[in-house]
């Protein structure tokens, strides 16, 4: 069932990523400062702002989870915070990249955004362990939910605690930026958002598919009294 | 149905009894505290701290103490079946959540009451910041309870707990230290305390403390299902 129109999503998700990046590479004018460098700016905050967002709805689905006791909801959530993880591990590299080509330091501490990412990203990276340590399927899918929604209220949380620790004097480069982008840029970012989005949501729904099919193929060994074998998803909730 | 204020009274009293005649965690704290300040003493090479280095390094011993307590706030209720009597008992279960909190709060502040005079007997020339720090050091021991509370009452129930409970509280507990250290700073600087930006933090310890406190009342009752 979660197959469905996973074919058109994927073909949308190619279409949409081979269009965004022309118009990065071709349409997009150079930056005055930065110049090619700073086209990086076209994969590296679309895939921060869906991480995030990722992040986000990994706490929304918790707490659907919470309030139905579905385990759908479960698969949500955990399949939302795997991708926006993994996302995060691309934000990460991009942004030492582009600190190192435009500041000459792999990292920054004076760039409060990609700070708090990090932490946002640390904090989500013990999810695994923490669902990992939990045997009880139920009582695994409740805690990690509980995780997801009391790392969903952190998330705007440290945003704000960590722009306050910086003194005031930095300017914020993406608010000018975005304030001052030219039209041409504009765009080109925004396709660049929507395609990202798109990979997302196709890479959850593969991961969903996946899980629901292996989910089957084991319910229907356990029908045939056949022996399971490998226990490949200890940590990864079971969909139905 | 017992009303909640006297199962709140009932369970922090049985804490802290429990932790006056076993003597589990607090003794510990306070040592690893001591201990921790002779380690910055010789890793800093200082024998006197003042402004940021001086908060930092009270702060990022607290933490690591509150951890242990942390560590231990539910291994009774879990190894001696406390949870199972909250579970049958009449009352609402969030009083759990609640009487926890102000255990941990106890402990943290006992803690303090110890650790912070030594603190400033062994680094701070000028003990004048020391009486506005108990405001902060009473909204971040809030904050730190909350999340503890909740992150200790999920560890216990798994496998690694003893893990678990660092892991995920010290990336949580990141925006608390921004804003204690924050506010800290500016008290022990040298040449006396200066309120710079003092009352910010101060709101954004207390907004930690009311997000946390009103996510592990909400979700509590979810931990305890079985």
């Amino acid at each position: 069932m979660y197959g469905k129109g996973l074919r058109p999503l994927s073909i949308a998700t190619v279409a949409m990523l081979a269009i965004s990046l022309s118009l990065v590479f071709f349409y997009a004018p150079l930056d005055g400062d930065q110049g090619f460098v700073q086209k990086i700016f076209y994969v590296h905050v679309p895939l921060a702002v869906v991480a995030l967002f990722g992040f986000m709805a990994g706490g929304v689905f918790a707490i659907l989870h919470l309030r139905s006791n579905d385990s759908k909801w479960d698969a949500y959530s955990y399949v939302s915070i795997h991708i926006a993880v993994i996302f995060g591990v691309a934000v990460l590299i991009t942004g030492a990249i582009w600190a190192k080509a435009s500041w000459g330091h792999w990292w920054v501490w004076d760039e409060p955004t990609l700070v708090s990412f990090l932490i946002v990203f640390l904090l989500y990276a013990t999810y695994y362990p923490f669902r990992y340590a939990i045997e009880d399927r139920d009582r695994q899918a409740r805690y990690a939910s509980v995780f997801a929604v009391t790392a969903g209220a952190f998330v705007p949380l440290n945003f704000m605690a960590v722009r306050m620790a910086e003194s005031l004097v930095h300017p914020r480069t993406f608010a000018t930026a975005e304030g001052g982008m030219p039209g041409e840029m504009m765009l080109t970012f925004l396709c660049m958002l929507a395609a990202v989005a798109l990979l997302f949501t196709t890479l959850v729904k593969f991961e969903l598919t996946a899980k629901s099919a292996s989910g089957q193929v084991k319910r229907l060994r356990r029908a045939l009294d056949a022996p399971v074998s490998g226990g490949s998803s200890r940590i990864a909730p079971e969909v139905s | 149905m017992t009303s909640s204020r006297t199962a709140f009274a009932a369970i922090l009293g049985k804490d802290l009894r429990a932790e006056l005649r076993t003597l589990q965690s607090l003794p510990a704290m306070a040592l690893f505290a001591i201990t921790a300040f002779i380690i910055f003493r010789f890793g800093l090479d200082r024998t006197s701290l003042s402004g940021s280095l001086a908060a930092g390094v009270l702060w990022a011993t607290l933490l690591f103490a509150a951890v242990l307590g942390i560590n231990r706030l539910f291994v009774s209720e879990r190894e001696e079946g406390g949870f199972d009597a909250i579970r049958l008992a009449p009352i609402d279960r969030s009083v759990l959540f609640g009487a926890k909190v102000a255990a941990l709060l106890v402990y943290l502040i006992a803690l303090e009451l110890v650790t912070v005079p030594i603190f400033a007997i062994f680094f701070l020339g000028d003990a004048g910041g020391l009486f506005p720090l108990i405001a902060v050091l009473l909204l971040a021991d809030f904050g730190l309870a909350a999340t503890g509370t909740l992150i200790s009452s999920m560890a216990v129930n798994s496998r690694a707990r003893d893990l678990l409970v660092p892991l995920v509280l010290l990336p949580l507990s990141v925006p608390l230290m921004i804003a204690a250290t924050g506010a800290t700073d500016p008290l022990l600087a040298v040449g006396g305390p200066s309120y710079d930006r003092f009352g910010t933090w101060l709101m954004v310890l207390g907004l930690y403390d009311l997000i946390f406190g009103l996510v592990g009342y909400a979700v509590f009752d979810f931990l305890l299902e079985d």
